[in-house]
Order: structure tokens, then sequence, then C-alpha cells
């Protein structure tokens, strides 16, 4: 029995934190949000290997598991990392491997960083206004909003009855419309298909269902990393700042909290650790983790984003500090594959708790 | 990460469950303390090493090398089987520990073996009218006159006072000392003269906690533990393990299943109550949350096998269990509406009327052993590092 993360598991993810503490500081993600270009920073998490975080060795891949992966998207969050990884590192990987598909040009194509896909799959998940696809045989028809790390080269897409597909960027009828949100380090669009030729991957609900676990606890793990810098930095924040001749820190209204944030954030590492390690090891309970895993880190991010920054005062609501982009990522995450009454009322129904 | 206990262990479980399919009606249903019945039952189970299973043989304990999956497979067993797992109560899982650590060999000899078998029941006296969260203010006196001490003063909140044999308890002997350092542990017998137990009713309807007033009441000198002093160090070593027992995820988990078991089954306007989708959500966000604390206990796992400290993961278990409790035994209040209020003898109750009992009885677990917020002081403190408030000190 062991419950924990192996050297293996913490040396990655400490290659991956102190590259980004180099690379990605805040003026780093401030000049992505005017200027969205990432091309740097991923050559950097290519060159430690993350592209084929998820890929078989006999593809090009390194080969390791969906708790490695979670480790990488708390590091990212950590950092509020503005680069393509949910798509292209976790999703695609995964779906061409649940699916079974023959892919190993394409994935090894992925590993070695050249080749980049964002996923829309999102409205087969929740279905809003008036997106969703059709499928007539292998062309797509119809609208995807919110597609994650957009614009790429290929899109896993799924059809409104979660039949995932592959489409390449330059397939004919396809429109690539980028979709400004709250989350600046993340770029978001509109897919828009128009009998745009695009190859099955699989028809089964399941292996479309599988690769949204995945996707969903990535989004849990980053949202655990972004509000664990939240928390580092109120604390930090409140040793320095002073008020009534005494460090803010000293005040109980404002230790309680920061203890508040701790005692909810903390068991949500556990958690992270656990949903990662079930994706691969225990596939009857992995769905149901999943789900909670998403839903609960929502909850615990939404209250860590909101009282790091009251911790902060005014400074936490100007531009001047930053705070505000670990906000929006947390809300980014919250909102994405599924709010957390949607996921909560999937679990029951999972348990056979909704009539 | 590895969640196999291996099979070693797995022959030892299903060894456990064997005892427990064999033996479970030698079980008593409550913890009837002193019953002839729950005495026997307590001592086959020292006996088959299934409680104070680490504690030496030479005090009445089973003898075994420390294992903690072991332990945990026991507790996992008996929980599972909904059996009687042994004796519990604040002389068996705080005093115990305590005396293991820092009492003599007389004392030792003297006090574990009858406490392990149920046959010397204590209570715990620290808190007084003047001294909650802050108990090292405590004034309870004692005073060296020739070879006994001579205590005199109140204690409040003392759990099972009224049925206990002995008291351990914190008196100050250094008047003059700082606050922290000037106090003893003494332990003595209740039917001493000058004892006077008057029972307080708690807010569940149950006299299960007294006042103590003591009286010039005499104790022999060496009944103390630890140094003249040394008090303070030795309650600390106790409050751990109190705070470890408090907020027990796989106990909630237990509840949480028998909260959706009732969803399922008792019905409001002819629906089911898990139909009712706020009540389900509120089902679900609960259900997360316990989730997460058991992962966070398996990780505390991992780290004592590892003599390791799992630090914060430890240090909010107290705050986090017991508020993730009560708000779950409130949620099995709030799903049964009117029928939620029924209590006492009602004919409506609903599980025996737990659901509002342990609603109550969690608050008052939320306030004992240390409140919430000196949870959030310490995790603030000594888990984030942050200033210790400004002192006042008193104006003479
Ligand atoms: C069910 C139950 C069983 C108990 N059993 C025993 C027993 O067997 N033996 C025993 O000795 N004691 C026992 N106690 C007593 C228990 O330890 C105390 O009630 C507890 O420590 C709080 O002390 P108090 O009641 O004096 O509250 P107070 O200390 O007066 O607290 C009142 C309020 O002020 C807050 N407060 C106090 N100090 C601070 C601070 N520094 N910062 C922020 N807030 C603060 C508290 O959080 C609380 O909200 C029991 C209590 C309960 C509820």
């Amino acid at each position: 029995m062991e419950f924990g993360l192996s050297e293996e598991q913490t040396l990655l993810q400490d290659s991956v934190n102190r590259f980004l503490d180099a690379q990605v500081p805040l003026d780093r993600v401030r000049a992505f949000s005017e200027q969205p270009d990432d091309q740097d920073i991923w050559q950097g998490l290519t060159e430690l290997g993350i592209p084929g975080l998820l890929i078989p060795e006999s593809a090009g891949g390194v080969g390791m598991g969906c708790l490695d992966a979670a480790l990488v998207a708390e590091a990212l969050g950590h950092h509020v990392t503005p680069s393509t990884f949910l798509g292209t590192v976790v999703m695609a990987p995964l779906a061409l491997a649940y699916a079974g598909a023959d892919q190993d040009e394409l994935l090894a194509r992925i590993a070695s960083g050249q080749t980049r896909v964002g996923v829309a799959v999102g409205d087969a998940v929740a279905a809003r206004q008036d997106a969703g696809i059709t499928s007539a045989g292998s062309r797509l028809t119809g609208k995807a909003i919110f597609a994650m790390d957009c614009p790429a080269d290929y899109y896993l897409v799924a059809d409104s009855r979660q039949r995932l597909f592959l489409v390449a960027a330059d397939a004919a009828g396809l429109t690539c419309q980028g979709l400004p949100t709250i989350d600046r380090t993340r770029r978001t669009a509109e897919l828009t298909f128009d009998a745009t030729p695009a190859q099955l991957l699989s028809d089964d609900p399941e292996v479309f269902a599988r690769t949204v676990d995945a996707g969903r606890v990535m989004l849990a793990a980053d949202t655990l990393g972004a509000a664990q810098n939240m928390l580092d930095q109120a604390v930090e924040y409140a040793k320095q700042r002073e008020q009534f001749n005494r460090p803010i820190a000293s005040f109980q209204a404002v230790k309680h909290m920061c203890a508040e944030m701790a005692a909810e954030l903390e068991p949500c590492r556990a958690m992270i650790w656990y949903a990662g390690h079930a994706l691969d090891e225990l596939p009857e309970e992995a769905r149901l983790t999943a789900c909670h895993a998403k839903a609960h880190l929502a909850e615990v991010g939404k209250l860590v984003a909101k009282t790091a920054t009251e911790v902060h005062g005014g400074m936490g609501f100007t531009d001047l500090v930053g705070l505000h982009y670990w906000f929006k990522r947390i809300g980014f995450n919250r909102q994405m594959l599924g709010a957390p009454e949607l996921v909560r009322e999937e679990a029951a129904r999972l348990q056979g708790l909704v009539a | 990460m590895d969640l196999s206990y291996g099979p070693e262990y797995e022959t030892f479980r299903d060894e456990v469950r064997a005892f427990i399919e064999t033996h479970r009606d030698q079980a008593p249903s409550s913890e009837s303390l002193r019953s002839e019945k729950a005495l026997a039952w307590q001592r086959l189970l020292i006996e088959h090493g299934y409680t104070a299973r680490t504690i030496p043989e030479a005090y009445g304990g089973h003898g075994a090398q420390p294992d903690i999956l072991k332990s945990r497979i026991i507790a996992e067993e008996f929980a599972s089987a909904r059996v009687n797992a042994g004796l519990g109560g604040q002389g068996i899982s705080m005093l115990v520990p305590t005396l293991l650590e820092m009492g003599t060999e007389e004392q030792k000899q003297q006090f574990i073996p009858a406490t392990l078998r149920g046959e010397m029941v204590w209570c715990q006296g620290y808190s007084e009218p003047g001294a909650g969260s802050d108990l090292a203010s405590l004034r309870t006196s004692a005073v060296l006159d020739g070879d006994e001490w001579v205590i005199n003063g109140q204690k409040i909140w003392t759990s099972t006072a009224h049925l206990a044999d002995w008291i351990f308890c914190l008196v100050r002997t250094e008047p003059e000392a700082p606050k922290h350092k000037g106090i003893s542990f003494l332990l003595f017998r209740m039917d001493t003269p000058g004892i006077e137990v008057r029972p307080l009713v708690d807010m569940t309807g149950i006299a299960n906690f007294n006042e103590v007033f003591f009286t010039d009441v005499r104790v022999p000198k060496h009944q103390i533990v630890g140094q003249r002093g040394d008090g303070w160090l030795v309650a600390n070593a106790i409050l751990g393990h109190e705070r470890d027992s408090l907020g027990d995820p796989n106990a909630t988990l237990t509840r949480l299943n028998a909260l959706t078991e009732m969803m399922k089954t008792e019905h409001v306007g002819g629906e089911r109550l898990i139909d009712n989708p706020a009540y389900r959500d509120r089902l679900m966000k609960l259900q997360g949350r316990v989730m997460a604390m058991r992962f966070n206990d398996l990780r505390i796992l991992s780290a004592k096998i590892n003599n390791s400290d799992a630090h914060l993961a430890r240090m909010i278990v107290k705050l986090q269990g017991t508020e993730l409790r009560h708000e779950l035994e409130g949620l099995g209040v709030d799903v049964l509406g009117e029928l939620g209020l029924a209590y006492g003898k009602s004919p409506y109750l609903r599980d025996g009327g737990s659901w509002q009992r342990h609603y109550m009885f969690f608050l008052g677990l939320i306030i004992g052993g240390g409140t919430s917020q000196i949870q959030k002081n310490i995790i603030s403190e000594r888990g984030l590092g942050m200033p210790k408030e400004p002192k006042f000190e008193k104006a003479i």
C-alpha cells in the first residue's frame, strides 16, 4: 500500500514546474493574452517530453499514465500556462487509444510536438444555443462552440450522438473562428462544419465517455494547481502587507480566510491523485471519481479564487498583480466539459439514483 | 501508487471476517458500558488482537507488533459488519496511550490492564468555566500537604464523570510559574471525599457531561503523570490522540450510505426523496466531499506507514471532518421535512431519530476537542506560517 507519488512522478512535476518558473512568469502570460502565440512554451514542453506523455513508446511517446498527466496539468494550472495541453496531450491520444485506432503516424507527430489537436466535444456533453454536430456517413455538419486548444492541425470532434471523429484543419467546409472567453490563457474557438469530411474514430459512447472523464480530471487538476498558487500568493501577500501597524496576516479574519482555503484545498490533492490513478487502473471507479473530482474542484476552486482575491484587497481586483488570470482560469475549468451541477447529476445517474 | 494491501493482508482480512461471522452474536448491540456481555466481548477481542492490539501483554494488551494496515483492516471489517469493535471512551483512547508514553512502570501496571478490560472507567477533567479554548488558564489548584495533593476548584463539560471510577485531571500546582508551566497532570478516584458531580443536560436531551466540584480533595502525591509543572506537555500528547479520532471519514461514509438508502425508500408527496433534484444535488455534493476526505485519509495512512508526517493533510481533519459530518446529518433532517423533527418516542421516527440526534451531537464535536475557530488558528499558524495575534496582557 502506497498512496502517494513515486519518485519519478515527483521528478516529472518538478521538472515541469522548474521550466515554467523560469520561462512562464506573469509577464509571459500577459504577453500571450495580447498576442496569443505559445510556440516558445510549447517548444520547452516538447523538450521535456510532454506532448508524448500518454503516447506509447512504440509510437514515439513516453508511455506514461493519466496520473502523470494530471500532475503536469496541475503544474500548468499553477503557472496559468498559456499552452495547448488538454486536446493535444490528453484527450486526442487517449481517444485514439480507447478507439483502438491505428494511428501511429499521427501519434508520432503529436509526440514530437509538430502536430496539435484541438477538441470540440463540449456540445455533446451539454449542448447550448444552436450548437451541435450531425454526421452523415463520414461528413460533419453543424457548429461546435467553445472548442479548446484552437487553432490546431486536427480536431477531435463529437457529434450529437457522441461518436468521435478526427478532422483535419484544412478539410473542406471547416472554419475555425477564435472565440474570446474570460480566460485569456486558453485559446477557444467556434468550429463550423459544412459536409466536412471526417474520419470516424469510434461510434462507441463508452470511448467518448472515457475521453471526457480524462478531460474532466485534467481540468480539475489544473484548478488544483491554480488554486494552490492563489492561496500561496494570498498568504505571502498577507505577511507583507501592513495595516493598523501590523501585518494583515496577524488579523484573525485574514488568517481564517486562509485556513479555510487550505482546509478545503488540501484534500483535493489526494482526490486528484486518486482520480488520475483510477482512469488507468480502476475502471469500475473511474467515471464516478472523475465526475466528483471535476465538480468538487470546481466548488473549492471558486471559493479559493474569491477568497484569495479578497485577501489582496483592492490590489486583488486590479490588473496589476495579475491575480485575475488565476481567477479566470479556475472559472474556465469550472464551466467546461460539464459545470458542477450537471456533472453531479451524471454522478447520480451512474449510481442509479435518477429515475 | 499502489492501493492493494497485498496477499498477506487479504489473508488477514479473511481471518477477521471469519471471526466476526462466528462470534457476532456474542457482541453487545450498543456500547453498554460495564454490562457483563460488553466486558466479555472486550476480553475476547483483546485475546484475538482485535482491540488493544499493539499494547504489550504485560499491560493487558494483545502484544502484537504495530502494523498500521492490520489495524486498518480490523477497523474496516468491524465497521462494515456493524459489529461492536470493543470499548472506547477517554480512558482507553486517551489515557492509555499517554501512560504508555509518559507513565511510570508502576502506573502502567496499575492502570492500563484494568482500563483495557473495561473495569476502570475514566473521565477527562480539563475544561473549566473560565478555561475552555484557553485551557492553559485553568485555575483548579492542587497544593502539596505532606504526602498528598489538596485539590480545590471546578471542572465543567466533563463527559461521563457520573459513570467514571477515575479522573485524569489538569490542576495548577505552580501558581507563580508562567501559565503553561504551572500545570500538573493528576490521576485520582472519583469517589474521593470532596468531589461532587452535577450532571448537565446537553441539547440532545441526554446528561452525558457534568460539572465536577472539588473541595479539599486529598490525593496521594505519587498519582501524578510526568513531573510537577509538566502537565501541559502530558495533556498535549493526549490531545493529539483525541483529534485523530474526531471526524473519521469512514464513519461518515457509512452514514452517507444510510442517507442514500433512506432517500431511496422515503417519499414526499408520492415521490421518492432521491427524485427531488435539489435533494439529490445536495447528496451528490456531500458524496464528493466525503470522497475527498477518504482519499485524504489514505494519504495520511500512507504517510504513517512511511513514518512521515502528512502535515496539512492531517491538520485539517478535525475541522473538515466534524463540519462535514454535521452537514451530512443535517441533510438527513432536511430531506425528511416535518418527519425530521420527530424525536424521543415519536411514532414518526426514521432511523431511530438518528438524523436529528447526530445533527446536534456533531455540533458538540465541532465545539469539543478544540473548536473550529481554534482549528483555523492552528492551521493558519502552524500550517501556513502566519503570525500569532498580538497578545493583550491583562491589566493588573
Ligand atoms: C460534547 C462535548 C464534550 C466535551 N467533553 C469534555 C470532557 O470530557 N472534558 C473536558 O475537559 N472538556 C470537555 N468538553 C469541553 C470542550 O473542550 C470545550 O467546550 C472547548 O474547548 C471550548 O471551550 P468553551 O466551551 O469554554 O468555549 P470558549 O472557549 O468560550 O469559546 C466560545 C467561542 O469563542 C471562540 N474562541 C475562543 N477562543 C478563540 C480564539 N483564540 N480565536 C477564535 N475564536 C475563539 C470559540 O471558537 C467559540 O466559538 C466537551 C465539550 C463538548 C461540546
